[in-house]
């Protein structure tokens, strides 16, 4: 029987990722259904707010240190949390399915025989044993799968597991200083889109689409994405029109989201494009054709001209927000 | 240098999914089957660099009889050699990568490339765990890419933004959208590529660490209100955000 579980806390510029408290908690939860306790790891260098950790249930973190590691390096990552996993006997290893999760967690299946499930959006118990859900063909369908092997990891959709309301219990935080961490790849440089959040990590998503008609149009998206502190985000269409860049494409071949809100402007909604935005909690649709099959997943819709919709919604919101 | 570019066969984005008998996986009947969408580039990706720094480059593939077609697809476009690992049995990421990474060693290929993730299981980790298994670096989501002699400078995207990664030969590239325009098959191309050879080999046997339980289609979503069709259902567009679904 499983009993031990580690969180993996992914940190970026020393800001502790959100999902990571989705993770942490997690973690913590299955321990307490699997009798048993809940660690965490996290890798960098000085990094804020580590005790904290314990407001999702961990009582330790265990933070491996070293100015080089400030960066993701997939290498020394994988090395170090490989050895921590087996030397200490853990079972589980829990990540959050984000850039760094996704190519680190795979790698340290490998080092370390685990099986791996990725992206679970469910976790159900069979006699003590776990049996997780899984989109496929991009949420078309899901799978109930279980691991067979001994060692376990799982990433987490992010926005899906609710950390929870924080307690106030500080986790203990044991720093082990890495003299070589030995990187065999390297960040050389992080370019980062200013000021932009990530469709993938949003809370509130606002996309538009083609009946936007021209990019320059897109500047009414942005304006109501920054009123509501909301990821822009783009169809299929725009974004091989040349309209938007790739990273906003949400749906099959671009990014599969979860946010709470998502607000669909000028978006028919092919399948294609359903199949990533489906999940979300809530979804605004805003398109001129009654038929779109955007209104089937949409649970308030205007069938109305953005054109017209939009400035006006961006100016009621404006009122609400203050 | 030997290239290799590993490419699945999996049904077309617009497919709808019917669920098949067994109730875990879906039913292959009416769906049409195309090469995975980011293996395109990632085809793309090896014949620029071929055409830059020479070499050879092979196809691999691990699937069934049908799968024929997507690495014809490969070869059209300008691959020279093909294998099909021919299995037509359920495989886990683990799995396929197992088989994947003994014959990029029997290849001797020391640059791979392979889509980002391949769009039926989404899993996005083939490409990490051949690495691994090989022993060979790897950058994944690549979205730009520079060889120079055993140096490669590459672009992989993250949350809000890029990492600029340095790294060195022999590695594993996922290539993601952007990273390239794929170039269409020439009629010579498509010509040429009935007449090459694929190679059929077993795959190694390598045992899946997961197992399938059940497929189910998501919980069907209620049919929402539509409030009106004009700037005048706005405010209760807005009343409805705030006090029924509390999201804003």
């Amino acid at each position: 029987m499983a009993n031990k579980i580690l969180a993996f806390i992914e940190q970026r510029s020393g800001q502790i990722k959100k999902s990571s408290f989705e993770a942490a908690k997690l973690a913590s939860s299955l321990a307490e259904k699997l009798n048993g306790i809940a660690e965490a790891i996290t890798i960098g260098n000085e990094i804020q707010d580590l005790p904290k950790i314990g407001n999702y249930g961990i009582q330790k973190v265990t933070h491996y240190i070293n100015k080089e590691l400030e960066n993701y390096s997939a290498s020394a990552y994988r090395n170090i949390t490989a050895k921590h996993f087996t030397e200490n006997n853990f079972d589980i290893l829990i990540f959050a399915n984000t850039a760094l999760g996704k190519d680190l967690a795979p790698r340290v299946a490998v080092k370390t025989e685990a099986g791996i499930a990725m992206d679970c959006v469910e976790f159900n118990y069979n006699n003590q044993e776990i049996v997780v859900t899984r989109p496929v063909y991009a949420g078309k369908s899901l799978i109930d799968i279980k691991i067979t092997s001994d060692k376990k990891i799982f990433t987490l959709r992010p926005n899906v597991f609710a950390a929870g309301t924080p307690s106030n219990n500080n986790a203990e935080v044991i720093q082990i200083n890495v003299d070589n961490p030995n990187l065999a790849d390297r960040v050389i440089e992080l370019k980062k889109a200013e000021g932009k959040l990530d469709v993938a990590e949003a809370d509130i998503i606002v996309s538009g689409g083609r009946g936007l008609k021209a990019p320059e149009n897109f500047k009414m998206v942005e304006d109501l994405a920054a009123v509501l502190g909301a990821a822009t985000g783009a169809s299929r269409a725009v974004v091989d029109a040349g309209w938007r860049p790739h990273s906003e494409q949400v749906g099959q071949t671009g990014k599969t989201v979860s946010p709470s809100l998502y607000i669909a402007l000028g978006i028919s909604g092919a399948i294609q494009h359903l199949a990533g935005m489906r999940s979300s909690k809530y979804i605004v649709a805003i398109n001129k054709d009654k038929d779109a099959p955007i209104f089937q997943v949409a649970d308030y819709g205007i069938v109305g001209d953005v054109f017209d919709v939009v400035p006006a919604l961006i100016e009621e919101l404006k009122k609400v927000k203050g | 240098m030997k290239i290799a570019v590993c490419v699945s066969h999996v049904p077309d984005t617009a497919t709808k999914i019917v669920i098949g008998p067994d109730g875990k996986s879906i039913d292959p009947n009416g769906v049409t089957y195309v090469i995975n969408p980011y293996d395109e580039f990632a085809i793309e990706e090896a014949l620029k660099v071929k055409e830059k720094l020479g070499g050879e480059t092979v196809v691999i593939t691990l699937g069934g009889e049908a799968s024929k077609e997507t690495i014809r697809k490969s070869l059209a476009m300008g691959i020279d050699n093909a294998v099909l690992l021919k299995d037509e049995n359920f495989r886990d990421s683990f799995s396929v990568a197992s088989a994947l990474a003994a014959e990029i060693k029997n290849q001797n290929a020391e640059l791979v490339f392979m889509g980002k993730q391949s769009v039926d299981y989404d899993n996005s980790i083939v490409g990490q765990m051949t690495a691994e298994i090989l022993g060979y670096n790897c950058v994944s989501v690549v979205v730009d890419l520079k060889i120079e002699g055993n140096k490669i400078i590459a672009e992989r995207e993250i949350e809000g933004g890029k990492e600029v990664i340095e790294t060195t030969l022999p590695a594993v590239i996922t290539a993601q959208k952007g990273l390239n325009e794929p170039r269409y098959a020439s009629l010579k191309g498509i010509m040429a590529a009935k007449k090459k050879n694929i190679e059929e080999k077993q795959p190694v046997a390598a045992n899946n660490k997961l197992e399938i339980l059940a497929m189910k289609k998501p919980a069907p979503k209620q049919p929402g209100k539509i409030i009106g069709t004009d700037a005048s259902a706005v405010p209760e567009l807005v009343r409805l955000l705030k006090e029924e679904a509390k999201v804003i």
